[in-house]
Parts: C-alpha cells; sequence; structure tokens
C-alpha cells in the first residue's frame, strides 16, 4: 500500500476552486481568522480600559497636605495632646483621624533624624494600630497606647510592648510654620524608629518583613514632602 | 385540544382525576378557562420546546434513601434569591455616600420607610442563614461522600460559592456605615493587606487607594450588589446543571443491590 501522500500547502493543487496561484491559506480560514480578530479587538477595547479603570487608583500617589494642628507651646514632652487632622477628603468623618502630639525629649527621642528634618521638634504618632488598624488611645495613667480591639500595648514611645501589633506605631512628619504646629506625611518605623515609606498595619519591618512588604506606589518612599 | 401533555406524577388510581361520565355538560367556564391557559402553554412550547428541558430538570429519578438532609442546597439557593429579592429593595433607598448619606440612608430605610426594618432585618439576618446554610450543604455533601467520582466538580463549584459567600458578607458588612462597619472593614481590609508581596496591592485595591476613601464604600457596593451576586446567579446555575446531570447520591447507608444475575442463588 502506497504511504498516504501529504496534502500539499497551496490551495491550488488542494483542488480548491478560486483558488490563486502561491495561495496558502484558504479563504475561509482568512475570513474566521479574521472575524475571531475583530471579535478580540472589540472585546479588548472594553475589557482593558474596565480593568485600568478599577485597578487605577493603585497607582496613584496619595495625595498629603501639611496640616496645622496649633501653637508650639500647647505641647509638652512628658505627655500626649490629641489632634484631629483629615486624612481623606470629602467623606467627612470617616476621613478624619486622631494624631498624639508631644515634643520632642532629647534624653528619649535618641532616633537619628533623616536628612532634612534635623531641627524636627515634635513626635506625631499615628492612633492607627499596627495589628489591623483599629484606633489606638493614650492612657495616661499607665503612659502606654492601648487597642481596643485585640489588647495590643504600646510604651510611650510607640513602641510594642504587647499584644499582636507587628511593629511599633506610625508616625507623621511635622514643622512649625507661622507659628503653627503642621502635620505633614505619615511615615512607619521598625523597632530602631528607622523611617520607611508608610504600610499598612499588620507588615512587619524588621528582619525579612521589608522584603515580604514592599513599598507601594500609592505611598512611595517619600523623597520630596509636599511644600505650600 | 392542546397537543402539549403535561407530566404528570405518578399518582396512586384513587388520586387521578376521573374521566368524564357520559352525559355530563360538555364544558363547563372552568374547563375553558384551563383550556386557555393550556393553549397558551402549547403556544409557548411549540416555538421553544421548553417543556422537554422541564421535565428533564424536575422530573427526575432519585435514589432510595433520599432525606431531608438532600434539601439543604436547596434552601441555600432559597436564602440567596431571599438576600437578592430583598437587597434590590434596599437598593432603591440606600445610598452609598461616605460622607454620612449611607449611615442616614439606613436610618431612613429603619425609622421612616414602611416595612423598612423588616426589609433590612429580612437581609441582615438572611446573611447569616446563608452562610450556615452553605455550611450544613457542605457537610452533608462531605459527610455522604457526594463529592466522589463523578462529581468533583461540583464540589470545586461549591467551594467557589462558598468563598463568594464571604465576599458578599464582607463587603455587605461596610454598608450599614456605623462604627462597627467600619472598623470591621479597616480590620478586613487589613488582614487582606498582610499578606506577603501582593498583600498591600490587594488592599489597595479593596480601599481604591492608600487610605480609607470616598470611592472605598461605593466600590464595596458596586462589588456587593452587581459584580459578586452575578457570579454567584451563574455559578448557581452550572451547579444545578450538573446536579440535574450526574443525579443525586443514595446516602451511605444504603447498600447497593448487587444486579439478579449475579447474585449466588441465580447463577
Amino acid at each position: 500500500m502506497p504511504k498516504k501522500q501529504a496534502k500539499s500547502k497551496y490551495t491550488a493543487d488542494r483542488g480548491i476552486p478560486g483558488a490563486f496561484e502561491g495561495e496558502t491559506v484558504t479563504r475561509r480560514r482568512f475570513m474566521v481568522g479574521t472575524a475571531h480578530a475583530t471579535g478580540a479587538i472589540a472585546t479588548s477595547a472594553i475589557l482593558l480600559p474596565a480593568l485600568g479603570f478599577a485597578l487605577g487608583p493603585l497607582f496613584e500617589e496619595h495625595k498629603q497636605r501639611w496640616q496645622p494642628v496649633g501653637a508650639p507651646d500647647e505641647f509638652a514632652d512628658d505627655t500626649y495632646v490629641p489632634k484631629v487632622i483629615t486624612i481623606s477628603d470629602g467623606i467627612g468623618e470617616a476621613g478624619k483621624t486622631t494624631v498624639y502630639i508631644r515634643r520632642r525629649n532629647p534624653q528619649l527621642d535618641t532616633d537619628k533624624l533623616p536628612k532634612g528634618f534635623e531641627s524636627e521638634q515634635f513626635v506625631a504618632i499615628s492612633t492607627r494600630c499596627m495589628h489591623l488598624g483599629c484606633p489606638v488611645r493614650y492612657t495616661e495613667a499607665a503612659q502606654r497606647f492601648i487597642c481596643p480591639c485585640h489588647g495590643g500595648v504600646y510604651d510611650f514611645q510607640g513602641k510594642v510592648d504587647g499584644g499582636p501589633p507587628v511593629r511599633p506605631l506610625d508616625r507623621f512628619y511635622n514643622r512649625v510654620k507661622n507659628g503653627q504646629v503642621e502635620i505633614g506625611p505619615r511615615f512607619s518605623v521598625n523597632r530602631e524608629l528607622d523611617r520607611f515609606s508608610p504600610r499598612n498595619p499588620g507588615e512587619p519591618l524588621d528582619g525579612i518583613g521589608g522584603i515580604l512588604y514592599p513599598s507601594r506606589p500609592t505611598a512611595r518612599k517619600l523623597d520630596s514632602l509636599p511644600q505650600d | 385540544m392542546p397537543k402539549l401533555k403535561l407530566p404528570t406524577p405518578p399518582l396512586p388510581p384513587s388520586m387521578r382525576p376521573a374521566p368524564k361520565r357520559p352525559g355530563a355538560p360538555r364544558q363547563k367556564p372552568l374547563d375553558a378557562a384551563a383550556e386557555a391557559g393550556m393553549h397558551t402553554v402549547d403556544w409557548i412550547d411549540e416555538r421553544t420546546s421548553l417543556s422537554g428541558g422541564l421535565r428533564w430538570l424536575m422530573f427526575r429519578k432519585v435514589p432510595k434513601g433520599t432525606n431531608w438532609f438532600y434539601t439543604l442546597g436547596s434552601a441555600t439557593m432559597f436564602a440567596f434569591v431571599s438576600q437578592a429579592i430583598t437587597g434590590v429593595f434596599l437598593a432603591m433607598y440606600y445610598r452609598p455616600d461616605a460622607a454620612g448619606g449611607a449611615y442616614e440612608s439606613i436610618r431612613h430605610i429603619n425609622d421612616d420607610v414602611f416595612l423598612g426594618e423588616f426589609v433590612h432585618g429580612m437581609h441582615k439576618w438572611g446573611s447569616s442563614v446563608m452562610v450556615i446554610l452553605i455550611f450544613l450543604h457542605m457537610a452533608r455533601t462531605f459527610f455522604f461522600g457526594a463529592y466522589k467520582y463523578p462529581r468533583e466538580l461540583n464540589w470545586v463549584i461549591g467551594v467557589a460559592l462558598l468563598i463568594l459567600t464571604f465576599v458578599m458578607s464582607l463587603t455587605g458588612y461596610l454598608l450599614p456605615f456605623d462604627q462597627r462597619s467600619f472598623w470591621a472593614t479597616i480590620v478586613a481590609n487589613n488582614i487582606t493587606a498582610s499578606g506577603p508581596f501582593v498583600g498591600p496591592y490587594l488592599g489597595d485595591f479593596l480601599n481604591g487607594g492608600a487610605e480609607f476613601n470616598a470611592t472605598t464604600l461605593s466600590r464595596f457596593y458596586a462589588i456587593h450588589m452587581m459584580l459578586v451576586p452575578g457570579i454567584i446567579g451563574v455559578l448557581i446555575g452550572a451547579h444545578l446543571y450538573l446536579v440535574t446531570k450526574l443525579g443525586t447520591t443514595a446516602p451511605p447507608w444504603i447498600k447497593a443491590k448487587p444486579a439478579d444475575e449475579l447474585t449466588e442463588e441465580r447463577a
């Protein structure tokens, strides 16, 4: 029995009516391909913008500004004064947060100030618990920050004293301008109080933590703070 | 006369409708109405052939030993349908406005709208009922071994439905926008964000930015009332199709009867 001959790749050799010389793709296959390609283009023209629309906020930097909270002499270096700032605009109370502010105490606050902030005079501590983000409160009698949700406890400097939190409380950049203490963008700290770009609660910054939880495009390292 | 023969369940002879006695009046008004209805159904069926599919769906053989535990799946679906219906009507009054409108609209539903508290309550408690039922249904499937070949794919779809039900619980919890829902969502988003590498991005996706902001609530609302219910509906369809196609299993305590020719006495 003769071996079955492979079909010629030329449509003319396969006896297809109306074949052109040198044509290898049948017109039926060409039409099917065209229809599929058109469908794919039309679908992606709808899907891709929709996807970008939903994912866009992931890559948009969070707008931050300086907010005055009071005169410098309101704040002592042995206790905290709570002040309210806005972190998200346009949603009223839900966008506000409390910041605990005190004057820097050179004996206690030995953490190195980054370049450009050597003159920072205040410590502004965020109330966001570093376990899962509940609001902590400062308890004067214990000189500690205590979280109502899952029992996180932080010492006077905001370092973890007990409970589930994974790193010290976040802080805010601050400065004195026009006779007012102004609170700037948030930053996160590790156990040594080194400054990092803001991370979500529950993300440790010591040891392997910095590798497991990279900074996000929405809250990148703050090379340049907002002017104005 | 209509051509359509309605499928009838196998009733005992005493319960079957008696044939007409000779000399009875030909057609009473009730019969005429029944005939008109029959003609309508017939007209639709002639153009759609739906009756075959319905018969396939409704009149299935079920194994011996089928019991009340087999209704847990339908009960879960009923809970979902109840959530969908009450949800649609709640959406008529609800405003996903994080600046205070959301809380105010829920207060309005509960305090002012006629039966508003009832419908809201149905939706709120119904969600717990659905989660409980879906777990009982899952336990039934597990303990009866109903996930085994050839029904593994239906188990997989069921797990996807379970996860989507949790997504519904999570996204729905924020909507009343009181202190409890706000902080619960903060915690939930931070749990999501604490996954390594992708976690921070997922957290930002849920928040719609670096912080809880004006779009977070509307995001959760859209996911809660449109995205996830749509997917759940499609998956329930696939789940039911497979149940109908593969049939249900007998409970494990029912022993299969060996075929006649295989029993020793017969052989």
